[in-house]
Parts: structure tokens; C-alpha cells; sequence
């Protein structure tokens, strides 16, 4: 054994590169906390870090941007947009995909394997390969700029993963429950309703919070399907205009950007064991 | 389980629907009118494949990706690889890991405005509110320009960008597959008189081998799709685009969805190798069941 000083003093520059990341990893977010709570002629004029000069002097900080923000430059709006985006487009596919899924893993019927491998083949298929068409069709049907359309765009990208996390969960089901059920004389529906879908609750959630930080941080598929129209674009397609329009305007920016952090990080901190359960199952995403 | 032969049709039509008409028939579409003019009205043959290997733009992006690929896969995979190992020793682990982990719970787009942030620029003479200038300054260099410099700096920025967001994926993921590994077998190499360097290459990285692979490939399919980060911190200015944003500029902008079908086929292309290794992973861990 070697003595514990000796020991400590070897073990120092682990300690201090370790802390060196974490600071490099915190350092920019809380810039941006600090940046939205400064008054716009302080942020122009100092650097962020100033203010922990005097930490506790309350009068350098200010609840004027969000204020500015949410009425002023449609944020509040994009929050209630995104909220409305988010729900449904967690809830759908992991309905469609429990079905599925269930059917899958205990049912015999033609072309199981092949229909699997089809939606495990499908995974990571990159969202550009369905953009133009769907868009066409989208705009022939007066679903483009609809929250309906996104709903539905958002299911369809997201099936394959959750069918794939929702069949891994439920195919290591122990078998005895449902031959004993059925030696009962249960329906396969009853079973599912009654049997499967209780057991997958710890499943399901962790496949929630990943569909819903997904989809409240997805840019791409609602600047596609929704466009910038005020009344439905979410928080990140409206922060990602105001990068062109107020890009000098930090103060602004800032707190535009925290308030859609605010939320997906409540999720994340609360939830943090559910969210890495959810990524451990399937660390593959199309 | 038995059922009528029909019955697990009703629990699979709703994915299998949902799938035709979202991935599959869209992915055909596409291919279709990549060999099509602007609107889709006239058979153009290879010419808009020829524009995506001839163009100046496009060669642009293609060799940014290159970058991507070269350095985001790698940096993540490696600094989740060794922060694994070495958050495991120490008592404060599930702090850090939650610090590193943190930006995956924020979208690309608020990524962007922070790191733009940091990254902000003001002509030499005036106050640097951009941490990274104001520090320069503080020691007395030239502020530079970060998301401007071309053509690596402002490349090499947003890549950092990518890194800060993804490396806790990396982390959480071989943080789990590492402590997997029996201790005893660790324990073993180091009575042996085994120094840690070599029971990280001889040990542990080869019983992590296919956790890695994992990874590395998840972090190369998220690189060559790479959008989010560029659209909103540069837009592809300053020689910083890439395909998938090229894709998006010709979709929307220039309105030439033959072109734009062109470079998704292509990207498709770049990713059906981990297509395949993931239906034959598949399969294995099937196999093994």
C-alpha cells in the first residue's frame, strides 16, 4: 500500500483535468443564464463575467429581456407552440410502435423477421431522403403549417426507434405469463392491455423522455413542415431566426435561448436515470 | 404465442402504414426525382449528380464533413473513453457525468447561441464580450475572428460545438459498458504489475471493443447528417458548409428539389454501411437469444 499523501499527489492531475472539462462543459451555459438576466446597455458594454465581481449586487440584473422576449418577439408564443408540437408527437408513436412491438415479439405471423429487420434497416435512414416528398404531399393535403401534419411527421420518424426500444423490453418479457394467460383464456388484446402494456410502464417512460427531448429540440422537421409562420413555429425555429435578424441584440438572444432550455432541462435533471436508460437501450437514432 | 392468423395483422398495419408512407415510399419518391430537373418535369439523367461533384459549394461541404468525420468522431469517442475510466475513481462521478451529460438535453439551436456567444467577436480597440476574445485581449493578442477565419478555424469551432453536445452521449453509454467490466480482472493485472496504461490497452479497451464500435458509429451517422449546428451559427457562410444544410439551401432556396434529392441520396449512400452493420447486429443479438 502506498501512503495516502503520495497517493493524492499522483492522483492530482487526474482530479484537475477532470475539473478542467467540467469547467470548460458549464463555463458557456452559465454565461448565457448570466447574459439574459443583464440589462441590454451592460451586455453590449462588459463581458458577463464581470458581474461576479460584485455577485450579490441584485440591482445589475433584470427580468426586462424576458419580459421583452416573450411579448415582444413571439417567444411565449413559440413556447406554447412547442408544447403543442411536443405532446402529441410523444404520444402517438409510442401507441402505433407498442402494438407493433407486442405483435413482434409474441406473435407468429408472415414475414415477422422480414417486417423487423425492415424497421431496424430503417433506423438510421436520414430524415433528407423523406423531406420533398412528404412536403408534397403535405401541401396537396393543407397539412404543411399544420400541427397535425408535424404530429404525424414526427410519429413516422420516430416508429422505427421506438419500435425497436419498445421490442427489445417486450420480447424479454418471461414467456410463462403468456402461455399461462392464454392456458386462461385470455385475448391477445387482453393480454396486451392487461399484462403487457402495466409491465412496459418503466420502458415507456424512458422512451417518452427521449422522443420528447427529441422532438422539443428538433429544428429541421418543423422548419420543413411548419415553416416560420409566427402562430405555429416552435422555440428553435424562431431563436434560429432571431440569430439573423437580433444577432448583436445578446440580451435578447440569451434569454430566448434559456427559456427553451428551461424546460427539456427541468425533464433531464429530474429524469436524468429514465433519459440514460433510454440511451443505453438503443444508442442508434436515424 | 397462437392467435388467428390475421389478428397480429391489426397490432403491426398502423407501424407498417405509418412506416410506408414516412421512410419508405418518400425514400423511393426521392430517388426518382434526383434524376429530374428543378420541379420534377424533365429527366435530366446524372446531371444533378454531376453538379454535387462539381460545384464548388458542394466540394465545400464534402470536405467539411471530411473534417467532421476526421475530428468530431474521434474526440467524442476518446474523451468519453477516458473520462469513463477515470470518473470512475473518483467520489464526485455522477456530478461531472451530469455537467458533461447536460447538453444533450439542450437543442442544437440554443448549443448555437451559447457557443456563438462565447465565440463573439468586436473589432480590436473595443471591449470583447465574447469570453474567449476578452481573454486574448487580457493577455495581450490580437482578438481573432473565430466563426469567420477560414477555412479550418471556423470549421474547427462548430466542430467543438458538436463535441460539447454529443461527448456525454459517448460518456454515459462506455461509462456503462466500463463498469461492466469484473474488477477482479483489473485487480488481477495490476498484482501482476500491469501499470494502468497498459491495462487500458490491453484490458480494458479490447473487452470494450464492440461498445466503442457502437458508439463510434452512432457519432459517424450524427456527423454526416450534421445540420442544426451550422444553420444556426454560420448558415454555411465563410466556407463552413455542409450537406445536409446544402440539402435545406437548395430544398428551399433555390427551390430545386432535383438537386436537393440528389445530395439526400447521396447521404444515404454515405450511411447504408451502418445500415447493414446494424441489421447484422441485429441479427447476432438475436441469434444469441
Amino acid at each position: 500500500m502506498k501512503p495516502k499523501y503520495s497517493q493524492f499527489i499522483l492522483s492530482t492531475p487526474m482530479h484537475l483535468f477532470i475539473i478542467l472539462v467540467a469547467i470548460i462543459w458549464v463555463f458557456p451555459t452559465v454565461g448565457l443564464l448570466i447574459t439574459s438576466f443583464r440589462p441590454s446597455s451592460a451586455v453590449a458594454s462588459t463581458g458577463w463575467w464581470t458581474v461576479l465581481i460584485h455577485p450579490f449586487n441584485f440591482t445589475q440584473f433584470t427580468l426586462e429581456n424576458y419580459q421583452d422576449v416573450i411579448t415582444k418577439i413571439g417567444i411565449g408564443r413559440a413556447f406554447i407552440n412547442t408544447l403543442t408540437i411536443t405532446l402529441p408527437a410523444c404520444i402517438l408513436p409510442i401507441i402505433i410502435a407498442s402494438f407493433a412491438a407486442y405483435a413482434f415479439a409474441w406473435m407468429e405471423f408472415w414475414g415477422r423477421r422480414f417486417f423487423f429487420m425492415l424497421f431496424v434497416g430503417l433506423l438510421v435512414v436520414p430524415l433528407q431522403m423523406t423531406l420533398i416528398p412528404i412536403l408534397r404531399i403535405f401541401n396537396k393535403l393543407g397539412l404543411s403549417g399544420s400541427f397535425l401534419g408535424i404530429w404525424l411527421a414526427h410519429a413516422g420518424y420516430g416508429l422505427p426507434l421506438v419500435i425497436y426500444l419498445m421490442y427489445n423490453y417486450i420480447s424479454g418479457l418471461p414467456s410463462e405469463i403468456f402461455e399461462s394467460s392464454t392456458i386462461d383464456g385470455a385475448t391477445p388484446f387482453q393480454i396486451f392491455k392487461s399484462i403487457v402494456l402495466p409491465l412496459s410502464v418503466p420502458a415507456i417512460a424512458s422512451i417518452a423522455i427521449f422522443q420528447f427531448i427529441w422532438v422539443w429540440n428538433d429544428l429541421l422537421v418543423a422548419l420543413v413542415y411548419l415553416g416560420g409562420t409566427p402562430d405555429v413555429a416552435p422555440l428553435t425555429v424562431r431563436i434560429s431566426a432571431l440569430v439573423g435578424s437580433y444577432g448583436q441584440n445578446w440580451e435578447l438572444l440569451t434569454a430566448a435561448a434559456f427559456i427553451s432550455m428551461a424546460l427539456p432541462l427541468i425533464v433531464f435533471l429530474s429524469l436524468q436515470r429514465y433519459f440514460v436508460r433510454g440511451i443505453l437501450a438503443g444508442s442508434v437514432k436515424g | 404465442m397462437r392467435t388467428r392468423w390475421f389478428t397480429p395483422w391489426f397490432y403491426v398495419i398502423p407501424a407498417l402504414a405509418t412506416l410506408m408512407f414516412f421512410l419508405i415510399y418518400p425514400s423511393i419518391h426521392t430517388l426518382v426525382i434526383s434524376f429530374f430537373g428543378p420541379q420534377s418535369e424533365k429527366f435530366v439523367g446524372l446531371a444533378n449528380y454531376i453538379y454535387c461533384f462539381t460545384n464548388e459549394t458542394m466540394l465545400t461541404a464534402f470536405r467539411n464533413n471530411l473534417l467532421w468525420v476526421a475530428l468530431f468522431v474521434p474526440m467524442t469517442v476518446f474523451l468519453g473513453l477516458i473520462l469513463a475510466v477515470i470518473l470512475d475513481r473518483v467520489r464526485y462521478e455522477s456530478l461531472v457525468k451530469s455537467i458533461i451529460f447536460m447538453p444533450m438535453a439542450i437543442s442544437f439551436v440554443g448549443a448555437g447561441v451559447i457557443w456563438k456567444f462565447v465565440y463573439s467577436y468586436r473589432p480590436v480597440g473595443s471591449e470583447q464580450i465574447g469570453i474567449l476574445n476578452a481573454f486574448l485581449s487580457y493577455i495581450g493578442v490580437q482578438p481573432i475572428p473565430w466563426l469567420i477565419q477560414r477555412p479550418w478555424l471556423n470549421n474547427i469551432c462548430l466542430i467543438i460545438v458538436g463535441i460539447w453536445i454529443w461527448t456525454g452521449f459517448c460518456l454515459v453509454i462506455l461509462s456503462a459498458s466500463y463498469k461492466g467490466i469484473p474488477r477482479e480482472l483489473l485487480e488481477a493485472a495490476r498484482v501482476d504489475g500491469a501499470n494502468e496504461y497498459r491495462i487500458f490497452w490491453k484490458i480494458i479497451l479490447p473487452l470494450m471493443k464492440p461498445t466503442v464500435a457502437v458508439v463510434a458509429t452512432t457519432m459517424l451517422i450524427n456527423v454526416l447528417k450534421v445540420f442544426d449546428i451550422v444553420y444556426v451559427m454560420t448558415n454555411g457562410g465563410f466556407a463552413t458548409e455542409v450537406i445536409a444544410n446544402r440539402m435545406y439551401k437548395e430544398m428551399f432556396i433555390f427551390r430545386n428539389y432535383g438537386r436537393a434529392s440528389a445530395i439526400a441520396i447521396l447521404l444515404l449512400l454515405f450511411i447504408i454501411p451502418m445500415i447493414i452493420i446494424n441489421v447484422q447486429r441485429f441479427r447476432e443479438q438475436e441469434a444469441v437469444r
